[in-house]
């Protein structure tokens, strides 16, 4: 039963992707959720949390509000919370219970920005979703509210779905910018890691855009449509980096959008190599990983991506079965520490931390994805 | 006078009732060394949990589990949009049980299962479920518990969990020299008072804590006595006690001489036992709090309520001996411990008392002008200290040496400093931490 999960934990949800995708911001993010459950964001998928402070809270939503429709209290909650730490907008986030008596956060918002006068703003979550959506329409939101048109700048670009839960360490922002500016970009924005969120206001300047995760699919889609700003997916690891900066070019020349994390490989039937997480950083290393090996390699996404990011022989993947069942036969598998209980006998596991999967547990041996060296993969050293 | 300290501190003399702060939004503290349920079920032997909830409701917990290098004890069903839309909520519940267990290695004594606030929301007929459940899988037993942290009205997940867990526990013949303690994370300490009184009288006290099978974990239902000592495990040990028809007593640690002296008298009146010397013990406590003094002097002290279910009584003990305690860190007052707030209202009304989920203080500074010592690891985090106590609900402290023994912690927290980054965010201190 794909709903089950006997061994190999759970991704993170959408509510905590949004938040991910806003910890830096300067805004208020409001998770409109018991005490309990949803505030544990900080403690697995935040690294962040101990050491910068970033105004996340939780309602504390108790069942006597939720059944009989006491919004006023979230509201004068919200507002009071807002009025007292003067966020730059406030977000909204849903959880099971309201998605269930089907709050009108739409409504709520707006009272929310009429009583305090800071843009308030609904993230569609319900925690029912993983990191990959939540952070996607956090970052949509973003754009639709505060990015606005102004001229294209020549040579400029933005980093689009940056968030540690797919780059995992602190530091790995600089090393993707050090990557733009070597490939002849000045960058305009990373969203969000790094950026404030006047910078992510200019985006709109940027001549394309880089998309690094799959969080960040469905802003540059939308950049795309409001803006016509191209797009290309891909994360610079090890010799598809040459690649992914030639396609940044070609993208910013002819304004079409392009998916070498995608593209760059075979695309050959069964790999013997399959490379399990989000496909963006999975289909890059894979890349490199086919250039640098001379094998082919495949990716597995068990996440809510869109399934343009999906290469023929690549496959989306659900739940834990669903990974099993498609790593049989590989003869390396490259994916999370946690991941270890179902790989078959016969075929060797590199493990790669993912946060998105492996939360805290993975921090110690957390690494810079774009810094992977894919030759030591053959070693089982990443 | 009395300052007004702002929207998520009051002082003693302030305050006016139990409930000290208004509910506003909450924030959570990177401080996790208190157990949750996934904590408080691995305690019962060879168990297994599962959890049938939304994916980002499940994460806190299938982490848990994953820090404390237990994910083979631990499995999920995820409940996803579609199965409130079409109403299938509890045939994915009852698939995904059975799912889990037909998959499983090898069949497990007892599964504790954690439907959540979906479920009760929907009206999900969890009895049905679990009926069917024991039908086809009639060696198991299914422990009832919940994850719904949204009901107030209904008892809170972990007070459940507490009672629920012994629930397999059978009917069996009393063994009178045979004393259980339930609904407790942590065991007497071996010199506690409990186990030395217990001792005089030869009975044997034993704890889940001291259970390695589930056989050896059903075998406490044929203590003579039940005994509890943490205020979130009574209600499940008198209840237990009730279904088995033993006896209940409720001991819970405190810092007030008077109290425990009560307490003591309790338990030695209920088994005929001999009375301890409690002038003695008295002066011994004196004599280790003096002690405490001499090294910690008048240094601020900020108290949580982490630490131990009784910080008020804490705080007056400190005060009354001389200690300059400064702050306490908690978000109500247990009932228990009314007498205590009373205590400080007029004795000590300058002393602060602080929330520490209110929205305010995730932008507070974190830091003080003076070297603190802080008793809690929550209080530890707010002031910014690496000297500090720690310990969560009490740890095994109990009676006369539960007072002696926390001005020993006390007194080794202010000589060695901790690195309060690498410990306070570990979950479930005494726990496995694989992080």
């Amino acid at each position: 039963m794909r709903r089950t999960n006997l061994i190999v934990p759970t991704y993170t949800g959408d509510v905590s992707g949004a938040c991910s995708a806003l910890f830096e911001l300067g805004g208020m993010v409001v998770i409109h959720d018991p005490s309990g459950c949803n505030s544990t964001y900080n403690t697995h998928d935040e690294t962040r949390w101990y050491d910068q402070d970033s105004l996340i809270f939780i309602t504390g939503l108790v069942e006597r509000d939720a059944i009989l429709g006491n919004d006023d209290k979230l509201v004068a909650d919200v507002v009071d919370a807002a009025r007292e730490l003067s966020p730059r907008f406030i977000a909204l986030c849903n959880s099971p219970i309201p998605f269930i008596s089907g709050t009108d956060f739409a409504a709520i918002c707006r009272l929310v920005e009429r009583a305090c006068h800071i843009p308030c703003f609904y993230v569609r979550t319900n925690a029912m979703h993983d990191y990959v959506v939540g952070a996607g329409n956090a970052f949509e939101q973003v754009a639709r509210r505060f990015v606005d048109e102004a001229p294209v700048r020549a040579g400029t670009l933005n980093i689009l779905g940056a968030t540690p839960l797919d780059l995992g360490v602190a530091g790995s922002d600089a090393t993707l910018r050090a990557f733009a500016e070597d490939a002849g970009f000045e960058v305009v924005s990373c969203w969000a890691m790094g950026s404030t969120l006047d910078e992510l206001a200019r985006a709109a300047e940027a001549e394309v855009n880089l998309v690094v995760s799959a969080t960040g699919l469905k802003v540059a889609q939308y950049l795309r449509e409001r803006f016509g700003t191209p797009y290309v997916t891909g994360l610079p690891v090890g010799a598809f980096a040459e690649r992914l900066a030639g396609d940044l070019r070609r993208a910013a020349r002819d304004g079409q959008c392009l998916w070498p994390h995608r593209d760059a490989r075979a695309q050959r039937g069964r790999a013997p190599w399959a490379l399990v997480g989000e496909p963006i950083a999975t289909g890059s290393l894979a890349s490199a990983v086919e250039r640098e090996l001379g094998v082919d390699a495949r990716v597995l996404c068990p996440l809510e991506a869109h399934a343009e990011l999906i290469g023929a022989a690549d496959a989306l993947v659900e739940g834990e079965e669903g990974v099993a069942e498609a790593l049989r036969g590989a003869e390396v598998v490259v994916a999370d520490e946690l991941y270890r209980p179902i790989v078959g006998e016969g075929t060797r596991l590199v493990a790669l931390p993912h946060q998105a999967l492996s939360g805290r547990n993975g921090w110690k041996s957390a690494q810079d994805p774009t810094r992977v060296d894919v030759r030591a993969l053959l070693a089982g050293q990443a | 006078m009395l300052k007004r300290l702002g929207p998520s501190a009051v002082t003693a003399g302030e305050t006016t009732s139990a409930a000290l702060f208004p509910s506003r939004l909450e924030f959570n503290a990177p401080v996790h060394g208190t157990w949750n349920i996934v904590h408080i079920g691995m305690l019962v032997p060879e168990a297994h949990q599962i959890y049938v909830c939304a994916l980002n409701c499940m994460r806190g917990v299938v982490l848990t589990a994953a820090e404390m290098g237990a994910l083979d004890r631990f499995s999920c069903v995820v409940l996803k949009e579609e199965d409130i839309t079409r109403g299938t909520v509890e045939q994915v519940t009852l698939d995904g049980i059975r799912d889990v267990l037909h998959r499983l290695p090898k069949l497990p004594p007892c599964v504790i299962v954690f439907p959540v606030c979906t479920h009760l929301f929907l009206g999900v007929p969890m009895g049905r479920v679990y009926r069917q459940l024991e039908e086809e899988f009639p060696q198991v037993d299914f422990v009832r518990a919940y994850m719904d942290p949204i009901s107030k009205k209904r008892l809170i997940p972990d007070k459940r969990l507490r009672k629920v867990m012994y629930d397999p526990l059978p009917p069996a013949e009393p063994d009178p020299s045979l004393v259980a303690l339930l609904g407790s994370e942590f065991a007497p300490d071996a010199d506690s008072d409990l186990r030395t009184i217990l001792r005089s009288g030869d009975l044997r006290l034993r704890s889940i804590h001291d259970c390695t099978t589930y056989e050896e974990f059903l075998g406490l239902s044929r203590a003579g006595t039940i005994v509890s000592v943490f205020p979130s495990g009574e209600w499940g040990a008198r209840r237990t006690a009730e279904r088995l028809g033993r006896p209940h007593l409720y001991l819970p640690a405190t810092f007030d001489y008077d109290k425990i002296e009560a307490q003591e008298e309790r338990l030695i009146g209920h088994f005929g036992l001999p009375r301890p010397d409690y002038s003695a013990e008295r002066a011994s406590c004196e004599e280790e709090l003096a002690r405490t003094l001499g090294v910690v002097g008048d240094a601020p002290i900020a108290i949580d309520a982490v630490v131990h279910p009784r910080p008020l009584e804490l705080a007056r003990l400190l005060l009354e001996h001389g200690f300059n305690v400064r702050e306490v860190y908690l978000d109500g007052v247990n009932e228990e411990e009314a007498d205590a707030l009373d205590w400080l209202r007029e004795n000590a009304p300058e002393l602060e008392l602080s929330s520490t989920i209110l929205p305010d203080l995730r932008v507070a500074p974190r830091t003080r002008a003076t070297k603190t010592l802080a008793i809690g690891p929550k209080a530890a985090w707010f002031t910014g200290t690496g000297h500090f106590v720690n310990l969560v609900y009490g740890g095994g402290l109990w009676g006369f040496a539960g007072v002696r023994g926390m001005a020993r912690l006390m007194r080794e927290a202010w000589e060695t400093e901790k690195d309060t980054r690498d410990i306070v965010p570990r979950k479930g201190l005494g726990c496995v931490s694989c992080i």
